[in-house]
Formats: C-alpha cells, structure tokens, sequence
C-alpha cells in the first residue's frame, strides 16, 4: 500500500497522503483542516507531557525548581546529576529497586510460561473426561479481580495450612520474593493458558496426528513440533506479562509490602512522589529510570505486542 | 539481602520451575499405555490446576465468605459491610468517583483512539504517529502519574511556573489552579491519565479491524455518491461496532480497577478516592478485614457481566 501523492491541494500541508484505499473517503472528509488539525492536536497531547519530564530530567536542580522544562531550548544546560543521585544516592538508591524489578519480574514470567504451555497442550490435544468444563472453569476463572484474592491469599501466605513452610515473614525462603513470584504466576495462569491454547489449536491436526502413528508421545510432540511453533504466541503472552509485571504496583505492595528489600521500582517510585513530590529533578530522572526498560522491550518487541492483543491478550 | 542473593535466588526459582516441569516431561515421556497417558495427562495439568484453585478459586470464595464477617474476620455481621458501602457518606463519594471514572474513560479513550487511527490510516508516517499513542501503553500507572503531576504543577500566579497547563493559564491571563487539589473537579484531572494511558490500545485494535473492512463495501458506498462523514457513520462505525464494544467494555474493566494512579497523584485525599483504592486502604491500612472483603466482591460483581459480554462480542469476531 504505497501512499500516492496528495490530490486535494487543501491537503498539501499535511503529514498525512491521501490515497485511493478503503478509508479514503472517511478520511478525505475528515482530513480537512479541522481533521489534520486534531492528528496533531492528539499527537502533542499524548508525547509533550513526556518530554516534559524527560527535559526535566537532565537539567540542573535550580532550573528544574525555578523555571518551566520549555526554557531549556532558549538556555540549555545539561547535566547527568540527577540520574547519578536517583541511582547510586543514598537516599533514592534506585539502583537497588532496579535489581529488585529484574529479580521479580523474570521468575513471574518465566514461571506461569512454562506452567501453561504445559496445560494448554494437554488442554488442546490430550483427550480426557472433563476436558471442555475444566477448560471453560480454567477460562472463566479470567474474570476474578485479584482485589479479591489478595486477603486470603497473603495470610495463607504467611501461616500456610497443613504446616507447610511460611512464604511471607522474617525467616521465609528468598527473603520473601516467592510470595510476588507465586502471586504473579498465579494471576497469569488463566490468560495464558487461554492465549496459548488459541493458538495451539490452530496447529494442524493432520500434523500431530501423522506424529502420533509414526510413534511420537505427547512428550516428544510437545517438544519437538509444539514448542518451536509456539514461540511467537509464547513471546506475545512473554511481552504481557512483562509488561504487566514491570509496572505492577499493588502486588509488589500487598505481598511485599513489609520489606523494601524486595519492592520493585514503581513501590519506591510511588513513595518519592509522595515523600518528596517538589523534588522534580529526582522525580523526573527516577520515572526514567523506571521507564527505560519497558520501553526499550516494547519498542523491539511490538510486533509480538500487537500480535497478542488482537489475538485477545489483555488482562481482566 | 545483597544483589547477590538475591540474582541467586531467583535462578534457584527458576531452576526450580523448569525443572519441575522437565521432570515431568521425563517421567512421562516413556508411557504408553491407557492408564500411561492418563497419568501425562495430569501431569501436564495439574501444576497449573493447583495453582489456579489454591490461589484464585479458593481466595475468591473465601473472600466472598468473609465479606459478611466483620472488621477483624470474627463476628459475623450479614450485610453489614454492603451496607456501609451504600450509605456511609464517604464511601458513596467513593461509587460516584468510580461511576464517574467507569463511564467517561473508555467513551473518551474509544473516540481519541477511534478518530486517531482514521486521521493517520494510511498517512505516510502512519507508523510513526501511531507510536507517538500506544508508548504510554508500556509505562507503568506510576509513571504516567508522576508524568502528569508534572503537567498540573501548581505555583502561585505571580510566581514562575513549572508545570506546562498553568503556564498555558498563566500566559492567557487567567489565575493558575490547583488541578489535583479542587473538588471536585481533580476526579476528571485524574481520568485524564488513564484515558492517555488506554487511547493507544483503542487505537490499535480499531485500527485493525478498520483495515479489514473489505474494499469492495467502502467502494460501492463511493459510488453511490456517499460524503466522507456519511460513510464514516454508515460504512465505518458500524463495520467495526463488535470491535468498538470490545474495546469499550475492555478499558471499563481496567478502570474499575484502577489504583495506582490514584494512590499516586492524591493518595485518595481531596476526594478522589475509588473502589479499587478503597479495598487498598480498608484491607491493608485500615485493618477493616470485612469492608475491605465486601469491596473486592462489589468490584468482582461488577466486572463479571462486562467481562462476560466482552468474551461473547470476541466470539463473534472470531466466528467471522
């Protein structure tokens, strides 16, 4: 879909082409002066605020306090400072947090991964009693807000029926982290399995039956065929899930609330907002800090991202 | 914990889960028979199974049960607790603020999206516009918040301001305002975020299934002379309307839940706290095991019929 050159003059000054496709006439009628001046409009509003901040972030203390970010452009005066003082100073000390949202966030992934690869094959080709009610409970389980797990689940947690280990507490293994790791990998159970199971279905049928009279296990399937198939579908439910951990701030807050040892970055990101909601050059660097990674994930990864939400992947 | 510790102990959870899961695949890789592979298939299930009725089906029942008990979880009190929630004077401030949010963000987001992804279809920096939407997308509440705390800075009118819409004020000659301080409007200022941070998943999926409208449609419309606008409301509209359910009854649903962005640009104070927001505070501040439960479950009794009917609309869109 090559764009052809612009045929109404009052179009000329637009970013946008008009071109001979579907939506040409809704656009035409739209791309008078009025619609190219909305696209802009809704561009600005949606990237100014960022740049704001992102200016923000490398000016000097007294700038940032003093005088609005725009007047960076008529006096520039840059500097790393913030960043250096948000990441090793001893009072921000996002470097720390940082480890703590790599630590939590790849075992939340990695974790209810590898868990519903495993029962959406046996979901989408092991034939047994009960397959289609069990999945359709595993599916509908979808609509349960976490709000309403949270209660039950942190004091069982910290005092776990039939004597088991607590996971919670002064002495827990991992210094409490398998309460977020759990936590996470429970939540994302049900999507995942749905996701993944949409798309093993889609394999053909033909393909698992031929393996299965040439004597290959569901094992060995599973491995062999199902496995490298999937690994788009498993890198867009990866991305989500990503994505959904990295900024989570209620989880990391309820099951990890007592230690700052093991808050991730959004915790200690939301407690400066509120200790210390005028120092904007902190404020601003430290939202970076925080915003690099993702970005830099989705930024590469988008095609996966979209691929997965048309497919339905948008957590409940 | 130093960092090492902590990096060695997630490699030992992930070790573990992985192998977990490679035992399994082991030691059921070599049966055959019927009782065989009943036992596979089990194995492949019940990880995920346990998990998902020890940490979803059993709390959600719980949480039901315990919402009729009272502040400490002990002394059954029936509906006390819904009660508090219809009548008790701040906690309507909180069904109204959430009212407020449920209904305006995803009409607002759906339209920015929806406009936006017919101005820039088939633009020459269509890509690229498109970026400039969905990037809040990948950032956190958190972020998006501070982001904009930034923008509705508040200085006195005489002073120099740093935050971009008083300065905007300042300069059209009009008094600065406390966006995040002024009932009640500050609800609104807090909804504009989630409707910046949700515009861009409107915008994806509609524009999707604004490409997959088939040429012949939009060309015999053409030829029957139909103006642009008409075709956008006769043609347009209701060619994508399963989508634009989906996405309208997808972002209420993460609205209703909605807490960071709360928490973090009022802390809930100035009345602008809601239902997510409230179960946060009554659970884990405020002790108040049985209202914090009863919350929840209203959050839950709101979700399901939108979530139902957001499942039957994609149903549809897939059967075509």
């Amino acid at each position: 879909m090559s764009t052809v050159a612009p045929i109404t003059p009052m179009a000329g000054h637009e970013p946008d082409a008009p071109r001979r496709t579907t939506s040409e006439a809704a656009h035409a009628g739209l791309s008078s002066r009025w619609a190219s001046v909305s696209a802009v409009v809704i561009a600005l509003v949606w990237t100014v605020p960022t740049l704001g901040l992102f200016v923000s972030s490398f000016r000097p203390e007294s700038d940032v306090k003093t005088s609005g970010w725009w007047e960076f452009f008529s006096s520039p005066d840059v500097t790393l400072d913030n960043y250096r003082a948000v990441i090793s100073g001893s009072d921000t000390d996002l470097g720390t947090y940082l480890i703590n949202s790599v630590v939590i966030t790849i075992p939340s992934v990695l974790i209810p991964i590898s868990l519903a690869t495993l029962a959406a094959y046996a979901f989408a080709w092991m034939k047994f009693r009960g397959r289609n009610i069990l999945f359709i409970a595993v599916f509908a389980l979808q609509i349960v807000p976490i709000q309403v797990t949270m209660i039950p689940l942190l004091s069982a947690y910290v005092q776990p029926p039939f004597n088991l280990m607590p996971l919670a507490g002064s002495d827990a293994p991992g210094g409490g982290l398998y309460t977020i790791w759990l936590s996470h990998s429970i939540f994302a159970l049900p999507l995942a399995i749905f996701l993944l199971h949409n798309f093993m279905r889609e394999i053909p049928a033909e393909l698992i039956e031929s393996a299965r009279v040439d004597g290959a296990g569901h094992v060995q399937i599973f491995r062999r065929i199902m496995l490298p198939l999937m690994m788009p579908a498993i890198a867009a439910f990866g991305i989500f899930q990503f994505l959904w951990v990295w900024n989570d701030l209620l989880v990391a807050l309820v099951f990890g609330g007592g230690s700052l040892e093991i808050s991730p970055l959004t915790v200690r990101l939301a407690e400066l907002s509120g200790q210390r909601g005028q120092d904007w050059h902190l404020l601003s660097a430290g939202a970076f800090v925080s915003l690099a990674v993702p970005l830099i994930v989705f930024l590469s990864l988008q095609r996966y991202f979209v691929r997965g939400l048309l497919a339905g992947g948008v957590k409940g | 914990m130093t960092t090492t510790d902590k990096l060695l102990q997630m490699g030992i959870a992930v070790a573990l889960f992985f192998g977990v899961m490679g035992v399994i695949l082991v030691l059921t890789s070599r049966l055959r028979s019927r009782a065989g592979e009943r036992l596979q298939t089990a194995a492949f299930l019940a990880p995920s199974l346990l998990l998902i009725a020890a940490g979803l089906l059993y709390p959600a029942i719980k949480t039901i049960y315990q919402s009729f008990y009272d502040a400490a979880g002990t002394g059954f009190v029936g509906l006390d607790n819904y009660q508090t929630i219809f009548t008790d004077s701040a906690q309507l401030q909180v069904l109204r603020n959430t009212a407020i949010w449920v209904i305006l963000t995803p009409l607002a987001a759906t339209f920015i999206g929806l406009v936006y992804a017919v101005l820039v279809d088939r633009a020459k920096f269509e890509k690229f516009a498109k970026a400039l939407i969905f990037l809040p997308m990948a950032i956190s509440l958190v972020g998006a918040s501070i982001i904009w705390k930034f923008v509705y800075d508040y200085r006195g009118t005489d002073q120099n301001q740093i935050g971009v819409i008083n300065q905007i004020l300042k300069s059209l000659g009009v008094d600065t305002y406390r966006f995040l301080l002024t009932e009640p409007w500050n609800t609104f200022f807090l909804i504009v975020i989630m409707i910046w941070v949700q515009a861009g998943f409107a915008m994806t999926i509609l524009s999707a299934s604004i490409k997959a409208i088939p040429e012949d449609v939009m060309e015999a419309a053409r030829l029957d002379g139909a103006s642009a606008l008409k075709m956008f409301r006769y043609i347009t509209v209701p060619s994508i309307r399963p989508s634009l359910i989906v996405v309208l009854t997808t972002i209420s649903i993460s609205t209703l839940k909605v807490f960071d962005i709360v928490r973090t640009s009022t802390g809930g104070n100035f009345g602008t706290s809601v239902l997510a927001y409230e179960f946060y505070v009554q659970s884990f501040r405020s002790f108040n095991q049985g209202l914090g439960a009863a919350l929840a479950v209203l959050i839950f009794v709101l979700v399901t019929p939108i979530v139902v009917y957001n499942i039957r609309q994609m149903r549809r869109i897939e059967a075509r």
